[in-house]
């Protein structure tokens, strides 16, 4: 495990060292950034990530906040036009009404790259999207979850985000399929606990419950890391060691998780990294420089953390951005 | 004297509570099951008055205010204004006493403000704390900076999770602030001037209640009540989460409210049948998690008790009895 760890690294590195190579062809261009807003942390994080991406590879990054609304977005793109800059980053806040802002942007020849969130409308119009696959956070779940318990069998019981919301469908997907195949592992009890904190400690204090004071439970699987910091103090006040009498694993990566993680209270996170800038501003100077068509959807690793990934250090790198 | 107690135990709303209760039991069978672990009782009945005292202390304030007429819809987002206040506070490095009682002033001026709308620029109640309500959560974000709080401060702790004979401290705080509320209520005229006010106010400024004073104390009660809950829900999760923290309470709070009797037009109240109207609530809450139903179907399997709760309640419902137990317990349950 060390040994993976020490070539995770290596590789990362590679990859940094192989991005800041490509930084120079963006030295000095001026880009616009148009984001939704800052309605969660991780969106604040999202925020400052691309700021650091921009500066890192000396880019002039035009920041404009839509504060939620649609019609802020397409204003600022139509100022990010009129100033004509080199290319435009957008998170749309709904996915349709795109059409005409983005046909305005193709006209003048100025490239547009989604981040996070997709649109309802025609492929050319845009030049890529960058975006976590939900489907596959769930799934990496659920794969660590395998691989973790083997053949013992287990009882889980999962914390679901807002009834409703797409992604807590897809990450519940996603970790079925993930354990699909396994008869060992069973999902015995399932509820919402709305993405809160608070929520998700009540919840789980319902289900230490129903199973026997959690004595049956084997792992607590959350759509996401603020229902599972809720739960694992559930857990310690019903008598039991969460992280080694109860497997927890939960979907994020924020810095909270990777407290709890070092204190050895939950053991496994699937990141939905807030750098979508970094991968979009790769592709861009590639198209720059000789026109290298990028794919259409790019998908975000959704890399998995555990204890032996330095989660104090990932706590510290992550405390300043804003989650 | 026992008699009489147990008589006023016959109402309705006992009925309910009772009869949720057992319908958790029968979907559930270790409902009733309380064992002791680390020093605290544990146990589905236990949660029910734990994570019911939140609401069960905004009903304490909100039944006042709703018997003067008026309705709090700010408590929720003083929840989380208090929250904010106390968390930022002792990550900041001021004593947790000290923390508490800014949070408490704050909250309870925050209930002055309302009142003052309401008393003294005559705003309507429902319009007059709807502007805390959508500008205190936006004033938890400024005091939070939009991230969560998380603290590590051992009173604040004790005051979310702590236990007090075993009992959940949330718990003991909401039966304190419930008989403390009572008795200022009942053992002093407020309670009377309170129901004056709500029936017509303008008789009672006349008789010579100075219904502006007394509109401003129960605005700021429910204030200092959404605060006393805001500091528990904070140390509960040892975070204030400015975002959710007291989310929609309002409106359970208002429903535990109107379940214990007190009417929307103002006039009668009883603040312990509030608090049972809260711990109804929570115990189809805590019910619907224990059950084991999907989560689609929370909020509809929610709806249909209280409906039901509601209808038993009804006038039409209890003119359809004939003269007996429960007409007599309907009508004292709401007399008082």
């Amino acid at each position: 495990m060390k040994l993976i760890s020490k070539l995770a690294i290596a590789a990362s590195l590679v990859t940094a060292l192989s991005s800041a190579g490509s930084a120079q062809d963006l030295n000095g261009l001026t880009i616009g950034f148009s984001q939704i807003g800052s309605e969660s942390g991780w969106r604040a994080a999202e925020t400052s990530v691309t700021k650091q991406q921009a500066t890192e590879r000396g880019v002039d990054l035009k920041f404009a906040d839509a504060q939620q609304k649609q019609e802020n977005q397409i204003k600022a793109i139509r100022g990010f036009i009129a100033q004509g800059v080199a290319a435009i980053l957008v998170a749309p806040v709904v996915a349709t009404g795109w059409e005409e802002v983005l046909g305005e942007a193709k006209e003048a020849e100025i490239p547009v790259i989604l981040l996070d969130r997709g649109v309802d409308a025609p492929e050319d119009l845009y030049l890529t999207s960058v975006a976590s696959d939900q489907v596959k956070e769930g799934r990496v779940a659920g794969q660590w979850l395998v691989d973790t318990v083997k053949d013992k069998a287990c009882k889980v019981v999962e914390l679901q985000g807002t009834v409703g919301s797409s992604p807590a469908i897809n990450r519940k997907q996603g970790f079925e399929e993930g354990i699909a195949g396994h008869a060992n592992l069973t999902i015995t009890r399932s509820q919402t606990g709305d993405f809160t904190r608070s929520k998700g400690k009540e919840v789980m204090e319902g289900f230490l419950k129903a199973e026997n004071g959690g004595k049956d439970i084997c792992a607590l699987y959350a759509h996401n890391d603020d229902m599972a910091v809720g739960a694992i103090q559930a857990i310690r006040d019903a008598g039991l060691k969460p992280g080694s009498d109860m497997l927890v694993v939960s979907i994020d990566a924020v810095p909270d998780i990777f407290t709890a993680i070092a204190a050895g209270e939950a053991n496994a996170t699937v990141e939905l990294t807030p750098n979508m800038a970094g991968p979009a501003f790769d592709v861009l100077a590639a198209y720059l420089k000789d026109g290298t068509v990028p794919d259409k959807f790019i998908i975000t690793e959704s890399k998995l953390y555990t204890a032996t990934d330095d989660p104090q250090g990932e706590y510290e790198r992550r405390k300043g951005l804003g989650y | 004297m026992i008699r009489r107690f147990l008589g006023r135990l016959a109402n309705p709303q006992v009925g309910a509570l009772v009869g949720v209760l057992l319908i958790n039991w029968l979907l559930f069978p270790n409902f009733f099951r309380v064992t002791w672990q680390d020093g605290r009782l544990f146990g589905s009945l236990i949660d029910v008055l734990n994570r019911g005292a939140p609401v069960a202390i905004l009903a304490v304030g909100m039944v006042g205010v709703i018997a003067t007429k008026g309705v709090d819809l700010s408590v929720g987002a003083v929840m989380a204004v208090a929250g904010a206040v106390a968390a930022t506070l002792v990550v900041a490095g001021y004593p947790a006493p000290v923390a508490v009682v800014v949070a408490l002033a704050v909250g309870f001026a925050c209930g002055l403000w309302n009142g003052f709308l309401v008393a003294v620029l005559d705003i309507q109640p429902i319009v007059a704390t709807l502007v805390l309500m959508v500008a205190g959560r936006g004033i938890a974000q400024l005091i939070t900076e939009g991230f969560i709080v998380t603290f590590t401060d051992p009173v604040l702790i004790f005051i979310g999770t702590g236990s007090f004979l075993g009992l959940p401290m949330a718990a003991v705080i909401a039966l304190v602030l419930m008989v403390l509320v009572t008795l200022l209520v009942r053992r002093t005229a407020i309670g009377l001037f309170i129901e004056a006010v709500g029936i017509n106010r303008r008789a009672a400024s006349l008789a010579g209640i100075r219904s502006r004073m007394l509109l401003m104390l129960v605005y700021a009660l429910s204030g200092l009540c959404a605060a006393v809950a805001g500091i528990i829900v904070a140390g509960d999760i040892r975070g204030a989460d400015a975002n959710n923290a007291g989310l929609w309470l309002e409106l359970d709070a208002i429903l535990a409210v109107v379940i214990g009797g007190t009417s929307l037009l103002g006039g009668r109240f009883s603040v312990p049948l509030a608090v049972v109207g809260a711990l109804i609530i929570q115990a189809m809450n805590t019910g619907i998690l224990v059950s084991g139903f999907p989560p689609e179907f929370n909020l509809i399997v929610k709806a249909g008790m209280i409906f039901i709760i509601l209808m038993i309640q009804s006038p039409f419902a209890v003119r359809l009895l004939p003269p007996g137990l429960l007409r007599r317990a309907a009508s004292r349950g709401t007399e008082k």
